[in-house]
């Protein structure tokens, strides 16, 4: 079966999307369609399902939609991605963050924590990393608890040192890990301070006031309606003068929120909150 | 092969040029970007491969010699005529059917993010027989199989004739599984443009 024998029309979608909402309580209705056609195929060839065998799965099997939801979701993710960001996060960021005793950081949709330990990283970098406090969170449970490991494959690691040295951070990147010989896994002190837990950005609610909330490439897959609930989430959970960080082609395009967040780096999407 | 009514009929009768290509490509979409007039009346998305952090270099080169508003895709970009869109790396480009841009991080498609074969697939869905889609020199297969899903949907579609690629493997690869309406040679791409 290759990706062209498969063709799920747009019913065929908007069908699997109401049962996942009506059977398993979670809203993929303002998920971008290309991506979530291309996501639910890909489960497809990867399950070898037809359509029907997939809905079937979806409603008899226990157990099956935390697979689906892990294969839904894109987990992809690297440290230190986009060097420019954390440049510039270093320098127009971190400064105003000194003020605080504890530097409370949210990383949302998290995956498996490459972004949040890069952040702890930086924070560790500018003698900041004792006072803060890092939380992942993520829809998928399994993708958590590779988070709360550390430990990432020597492959990925050396993609990563390459973003790392790009940052213009001093000290080298391979003095943040203990190494074997297929992995290595990041020092103690960098995991300290680390949280992880389940929080669903389309449905749960804030649970905690921070200064600092990044959520890079994860607008991209929702519909620019959904953004806007999400932004109130982050809106509601930062602290006065809290940060917040898109990805890099995310953009706030809503009207509402332009007049809630000031663009610190409108090249990096880097936002300051207005406002209590 | 000269450009016969046919190809001229069904150019004419597109609103999206697409354009993906790899190794040995940059000169002649770069040529291509160049050629391009106001009065196209259509949208232009460009997808090519290139390394991954490689810094907005092609865009700005681009943008210097191009007579079209030429822009980097960021998300949820609406896709307009007479504008020239350029794929970012790291992020594979997809078309939403409202005429808009979706991106997305996930998983490299044959070794390349972004992935012609996304972008095309993508379109095919959403613009069905309304693409021109040009598919050049590279040394891998991505874009085949984009191209015969929008040919299968009836856009008009187009590979560069292997001899005069410097990468022959990906206009082959297209040729190869029947994907392809027209094979053409350098200047007949830029004589169809000109139509």
């Amino acid at each position: 079966m290759d990706v062209s024998s498969q063709n799920l029309t747009s019913d065929q979608i908007t069908e699997l999307i109401s049962l996942v909402k009506k059977i398993h309580g979670f809203d993929f209705s303002d998920y971008t369609k290309a991506s979530l056609k291309r996501r639910l195929t890909r489960i497809m060839l990867l399950k070898k399902l037809g359509f029907y065998d997939l809905k079937h799965k979806l409603i008899n099997e226990q157990g099956f939609f935390t697979e689906f939801l892990e294969e839904i979701t894109v987990n992809v993710t690297e440290m230190f991605r986009d060097p420019s960001f954390y440049k510039a996060l270093s320098s127009q960021v971190l400064p105003e963050l000194t003020a605080y005793d504890q530097i409370k950081i949210w990383s949302a949709g998290c995956a498996t924590g490459e972004e949040l330990y890069s952040l702890s990283i930086l924070m560790h970098t500018a003698a900041l990393g004792e006072r803060a406090l890092l939380y992942g969170t993520d829809i998928n449970k399994s993708v958590l608890k590779e988070a709360e490991k550390g430990v990432y494959s020597n492959r990925n690691l050396k993609t990563y040192a390459e973003n790392y040295q790009s940052c213009d951070l001093k000290g080298l990147f391979a003095g943040y890990f203990i190494t074997g010989r297929e992995s290595a896994e990041l020092l103690p002190k960098l995991k300290l301070n680390t949280f992880f837990s389940v929080h669903n950005l389309i449905a749960d609610p804030v649970f905690n006031e921070f200064q600092l909330i990044t959520c890079r490439n994860v607008f991209i897959y929702f519909e620019t309606q959904l953004q806007e609930r999400i932004l109130h989430l982050f809106y509601d959970s930062l602290s006065p003068d809290g940060f917040l960080c898109l990805g890099s082609k995310e953009t706030i395009r809503s009207d509402l929120f332009k007049t809630k967040f000031r663009a610190i780096n409108q090249k990096e999407n880097i936002y300051q909150k207005i406002g209590y | 092969m000269d450009i016969n009514e046919d190809i001229i009929d069904r150019w004419h009768n597109t609103d999206i040029l697409l354009l993906g290509g790899s190794a040995g490509s940059f000169n002649l979409i770069f040529g291509v970007v160049k050629s391009l007039a106001p009065g196209l009346n259509k949208a232009v998305i460009i997808v090519i491969h290139r390394k991954r952090n490689f810094l907005s270099e092609i865009e700005k080169m681009f943008a210097a010699h191009s007579r079209l508003p030429l822009k980097e895709v960021a998300d949820k970009d609406s896709i307009n005529k007479n504008n020239i869109y350029i794929a970012p790396s790291n992020y594979h480009t997809l078309i939403e059917r409202e005429g808009s841009f979706s991106l997305d991080v996930s998983e490299a498609v044959w070794y390349s993010k972004p992935s012609i074969d996304v972008t095309f697939e993508s379109a095919a869905d959403a613009y069905y027989n309304r693409c021109t889609a040009i598919l050049v020199s590279g040394a891998n297969q991505d874009g085949a199989l984009g191209l015969l899903k929008l040919r299968n949907a009836g856009s008009l579609t187009i590979a560069q004739h292997p001899d005069d690629a410097e990468m022959p493997e990906m206009p082959n690869a297209a040729i190869n599984i029947n994907a392809v309406d027209y094979v053409l040679r350098t200047n007949e791409i830029f004589e169809l443009l000109k139509k």
